[in-house]
């Protein structure tokens, strides 16, 4: 039989997918006909730069077949063998975790699914049916998780689960005090950052973040091919991470690795050296910024008598005063990028205690500089190429871009529960409630949303009895992640569903468990890189904006189904399909999201399908409008960013700060808090509540350092593509098992007896994990590298949430305490550990 | 003709593993045999290996991506029986699936790791760049396809006007050791060279860097000169292996340091403090 080609879109990058015989047999970056393509062309220093022709995928994305195949799909409806639905029967839910699992039909497990939803919302109200997504597994406007998914639960009405900003917390939490961008969740507008930066640059600070592996989030490799530019242009880069990380190995250049926790005072003794040597941008600061007189002299020690001077500095984070010195004046002297986090970076500095004086130093920093000037940024490097702004799609961020809210639907239903739960802290609100935090997780409408105060349960509301879980990858993602296990053996849950692709970290726990199919055996429509709403033009992280016809390449496998028809299945029995569906496929709501967008004005339906991708080109004639370029020079906002509340008014000129400038004393914060001493007014240095010198380091002398994994999304791809088991960074196999790599210095290693390869046990008083050690100058003394993410939880007693894993989820150890009293941000970087040979 | 050939440029590598698997993706479970059987779990036809040099805080890593290297002179060529490897018109040497069956030895007739052995098949197996893409049509191998910052270039040596042939007549293309007496169809840019680093301190001046420097190292043959960086860093790049070399340092008002310093040693020679003259 020939072979036929389909289009589909991944999470890090388009794809053609080729098909034989009923049998995916390739995966590839989309090949789209070259006539398509129209590059766009920077000019800088007498050269043009533009992109190849392609797209360029994440590795992992090249393991998508092996994910379809895997041995690790749920293939069929199960049900826990001691769960008993009946009215008598026994649930045994403490035995969620080690019980096994026994096919059931369709039908059976519809009808305990439906039966349950529809006995817990009888007896308690909806807010007693909580359900929870996981983040990222597939693309796709239909089936992505705010979609189809939310559709069906407002539906029923749930008490949905808040997300936090797990990656970026500090600049949520804090940048946002400082220059506004709460529309972005604290990340600074991307464009024309990459003409910017080529025109105009001389240096990037990289501090604490890897581009190279986070990847814009979702942009695969587009933006590799900038930074060999900037390196090939002579841009000179530096490296602040405790970890020599890969953007650091790919381009070379100067590494600093001061301590976990010391990142802010390093910044304070460089803004020390500004003041005293009067290298800041004063004319800047003057008309730009408020509250700088005060924070000089807290720099300079006039008000705790401690000036943060290099030599201060040097004593917290290990860095010599001399090379902080060296440091700050070089960045003085040249046009620098602070390339800091914030997309593309979500290193370790903004996710630990007090993350949020660090995200807020590294605003007030450029501001010093003069954020916005010629060269001048904060860039992650992984967006902002040219792009065509004014063509729409809706991303799964945006109220079109869901069937759960778009308005291609003739109506959406809304959820009438008030209720709400909290991600990191779900399992506390479950086990030990009344619980209570502050802010709406994604706080992207106002300052002060991140002021809300929340209460589980809400008066008036039922506690959760019904946990319909989607995904699961929590056991490797957040933090402390025993307690998930804990929650899940809690008679307090009566019922447990997981729905997913694969078997996953959480998926043992369940009662049901619903076989999803991947987006390969259904059809949708996305477009790549483009989450909009708070992430608006995330698509500049790519070299050609691509909007796909994600097809049905195969029928699902084993006994799959989409998740809109699982959901489908679901509305019949309870009697709302029909307001479910309003008769729609999921290739009919693909087609009505495009209908809804711009794209029906360049193409046709039918020449869509058929082509199954249509590429938005950059405008041919383009002017330049870099981010923040306007605000520097005091003129109106003039870049493409819809949120921005004030563009477009008359008070176009500002930030979004309450006083419309960046603030060196944040007005949000002295309004609502200002005697908060763990997130005051103006940032401080403030030691770790978890650090180097913490009474706890005398027994748990190591800290460890858990950034974004390169080698999956996330969980996504790791355990599920066995593939990625040979990628020796990735995971090491020893005896058969491929273990999650642990990076430690070779001292340490000497120190304990270990060698590169052994297994060992990274603990503390909350766990331990079984890793591989991987022995490498790459890491300072005291740090211990190894990433959060894996999708492996493999308990050596499984059911015991105490028992030592061998999967690798180093999430098991870090902390679960909140970023600060007022911040519910989450801090895994803050996390003292002891490694020892395994000789288990 | 057509002469296929692959540059491999080092610095640009980010070592991402696109190559090897889009190789695993285009090989495994697909037999696309004359030129290649399927290949298993296990098997890197395309390796990418990790070189990890100096100490903290002066480390350099690099990604070497090793394929076959279809040599002009094939060692495995020799070690088959019945003809069971054969290079075609084209320059690509192909490992037939059929008639190599049982041979082992050609696996360890290779000097670079590229050919491995599938036990459950009892064959030796190897990249073909891709052959049966070529022959389809393709203009380049699936690696080459999938990497990102074009470090690997593949095409027709013999065509003047094709990237790689380009690369070879403008650039300093090397072979991967073991050398061997004529360069590979697949040759280098960029392999990771000995190198000396260090930092340079002031002992009187401990909390400023000191730039400018003069830094001199010397072999039997030659000197060479670098200065101290504003981090008082120095550094020197591209040395011969396995030899010995004179480190000296001259700073006015210094007493001069010298040191030896060899290249099978730590690259990063630390952190030297000049103590004043007098």
């Amino acid at each position: 039989m020939a072979a036929q080609d389909f289009t589909s879109c991944t999470n890090a990058g388009p794809i053609t997918v080729t098909v034989e015989d009923g049998k995916v047999v390739r995966v590839r970056p989309l090949v789209a006909e070259q006539g398509d393509f129209r590059p766009w062309t920077i000019e800088a220093g007498g050269r043009s730069y533009s992109p190849p022709k392609k797209f360029n995928l994440a590795p992992f994305v090249f393991s998508e077949r092996d994910r379809l195949y895997s041995q690790d799909r749920i293939k069929t409806p199960l049900k826990r063998v001691n769960f008993d639905p009946g009215p008598a029967g026994k649930r045994n839910p403490e035995s969620r975790g080690k019980a096994g699992y026994e096919p059931i039909g369709w039908d059976e497990a519809i009808e305990i699914v439906a039966g349950e939803l529809k006995r817990v919302k009888d007896a308690h109200g909806p807010s007693a049916i909580a359900a929870m997504t996981s983040s990222h597994h597939n693309w796709g406007m239909v089936g992505y998780k705010m979609s189809a998914f939310t559709r069906f639960f407002n539906l029923i009405g749930h008490t949905p689960v808040l997300d936090n900003p797990d990656s970026w917390e500090g600049w949520h939490w804090g940048a946002t005090h400082s220059y506004g961008f709460y529309w972005r969740l604290g990340m600074p507008e991307p464009y024309d950052m990459l003409e910017d930066a080529l025109q105009n640059a001389e240096m990037i600070v990289f501090w604490s973040n890897d581009p190279d592996t986070t990847r814009g989030v979702y942009t695969g490799q587009d933006a590799a091919i900038w930074r060999q530019w900037l390196k090939d242009k002579g841009v000179k880069m530096v490296f602040i991470d405790p970890f020599h990380n890969y953007t650091a190995a790919a381009m070379g250049g100067k590494w600093i690795a001061p301590r976990i926790g010391t990142d802010t005072a390093m910044a304070m003794a460089i803004a020390h050296v500004w003041i005293t040597e009067r290298t800041y941008d004063q004319e800047y600061v003057k008309d730009r910024t408020v509250g700088f007189d005060e924070f000089r002299d807290y720099i300079l020690g006039k008000q705790d008598g401690c000036p943060k001077t290099p030599a201060w500095a040097a004593e917290q984070s290990g860095i010599a005063a001399r090379t902080i010195k060296a440091l700050a004046r070089e960045w003085a002297s040249r046009r620098t990028v602070l390339s800091a986090g914030a997309r593309g970076g979500e290193g370790g500095a903004c996710r630990q205690a007090y993350g949020t004086e660090w995200a807020r130093m590294m605003v007030l920093l450029q501001a010093m500089q003069g954020l916005g000037k010629p060269g001048i940024s904060i860039w992650g490097t992984s967006m902002g190429a040219p792009v065509n702004a004014d063509v729409g799609f809706p991303g799964y961020g945006d109220p079109e871009g869901r069937i759960s809210t778009t308005r291609a639907a003739v109506a959406c239903p809304e959820n009438p529960v008030t209720q709400r739960l909290y991600r990191p802290i779900v399992p506390d609100a479950i086990l030990n409630p009344p619980i209570h935090w502050l802010g709406d997780g994604f706080c992207n409408r106002s300052l002060d949303q991140q002021f809300t105060p929340h209460t589980y349960p809400e008066p008036g509301c039922s506690e959760v009895k019904l946990w319909y879980r989607y995904g699961g990858s929590f056991m490797g993602t957040m933090t402390d992640t025993s307690k998930w296990a804990r929650m899940y053996q809690s008679p307090k849950l009566e019922f447990v569903v997981n729905q997913d692709v694969w078997w996953s970290s959480e998926t043992g726990f369940a009662d049901i468990i619903l076989p999803a199919c991947t987006q390969l055996e259904r059809d949708d429509i996305g477009e790549w890189g483009e989450p909009g709403g708070q992430t608006r033009h995330g698509n500049s992280g790519c070299n050609f904006r691509v909007v796909v016809r994600m097809k049905k390449c195969i029928s699902p496998l084993w006994e799959s189904k989409s998740d809109y028809e699982i959901f489908t299945l679901l509305a019949r029995r309870l009697g709302v399909e029909a307001q479910y569906t309003e008769g729609n496929t999921d290739r009919d709501w693909a087609r009505k999201i495009f209908e809804i967008s711009d794209l029906p004005k360049r193409v046709s339906w039918e020449e869509f399908e058929r082509k199954g991708y249509h590429i938005i080109n950059a405008p041919e004639h383009r002017k330049a409008t870099p981010g923040l370029r306007w605000f520097a020079e005091g003129r109106a906002c003039d870049t493409p960013d819809p949120r921005n509340p004030k563009r477009g008014t008359v008070k176009a000129r500002e930030l979004g700060t309450d006083s419309g400038k960046i603030e060196f004393v944040s007005g949000s914060l002295h309004k609502v808090f200002p005697g908060d001493t763990q997130r005051p007014p103006m940032p401080h240095f403030i030691p770790s509540w978890e650090g180097h010198q913490s009474p706890l380091a005398a027994k748990y002398p190591l800290q460890l350092l858990s950034p974004h994994p390169r080698f999956s999304f996330h969980t996504h791809y790791d355990k599920h593509a066995h593939w990625m088991d040979e990628v020796p960074l990735h995971r090491v196999v020893k005896d058969g098992y491929a273990y999650w790599p642990a990076r430690l210095h070779p001292e340490d290693a000497r120190a304990r007896g270990i060698e590169n390869g052994d297994v060992i046990k990274l603990y503390n008083d909350r766990g331990g994990v079984l890793c591989a050690a991987v022995v490498t100058e790459r890491v300072r003394r005291g740090v211990v590298h190894s990433p959060v993410s894996s999708a492996k939880y493999d308990p050596l007693e499984p059911g015991n949430p105490h028992s030592v894993d061998r999967g690798g989820c180093v999430a098991l150890l870090t902390p679960g305490r909140m970023m600060s009293q007022n911040v519910a941000g989450m801090a895994p970087n803050s996390c003292l550990i002891e490694v020892e040979k395994w000789n288990g | 003709m057509t002469r296929y050939g692959m540059v491999i440029d080092v610095e640009r590598c980010t070592g991402c593993f696109n190559c090897f698997l889009a190789c695993r993706d285009e090989h495994s479970g697909n037999d696309h045999r004359p030129v290649s059987a399927a290949q298993p779990d296990g098997h890197s036809w395309i390796k990418v290996r990790e070189v990890e040099r100096g100490s903290y805080p002066k480390v350099k890593v690099s990604y070497v991506p090793v394929p076959c290297l279809h040599c002009t002179d094939a060692p495995c060529m020799d070690a088959a029986i019945g003809g069971a490897i054969y290079r075609r018109a084209d320059g690509i040497v192909i490992i037939d699936p059929d008639k190599a069956a049982g041979q082992h030895g050609i696996v360890s007739a290779c000097p670079y790791g590229a050919v491995f052995w599938n036990a459950a098949e009892n064959l030796p197996q190897k990249c073909s760049f891709c052959a049966h893409l070529l022959d389809d049509g393709w203009k380049e191998p699936r690696c080459v396809e999938a990497c990102p910052v074009q470090a690997l270039v593949f095409g027709d040596l013999d065509d003047p006007r094709s990237d790689v042939a380009r690369l070879c007549a403008e650039k300093r293309v090397e072979a991967l050791a073991p050398k061997p007496a004529e360069l590979p169809p697949v040759g280098y840019l960029g392999l990771p060279k000995f190198f000396f680093a260090g930092e340079i301190v002031l002992g009187d001046k401990p909390d400023e860097c000191p730039e400018g420097v003069t830094v001199r190292l010397r072999d039997g043959k030659q000197t060479v000169t670098a200065f101290t960086d504003n981090y008082g860093d120095f550094e020197f790049n591209g040395l011969e292996a396995d030899a010995e070399y004179v480190l000296s340092i001259e700073q006015a008002g210094y007493k001069p340091r010298e040191l030896r310093v060899h290249t099978g040693a730590d690259p990063n020679v630390g952190t030297i403090v000049m103590e004043p003259a007098a």
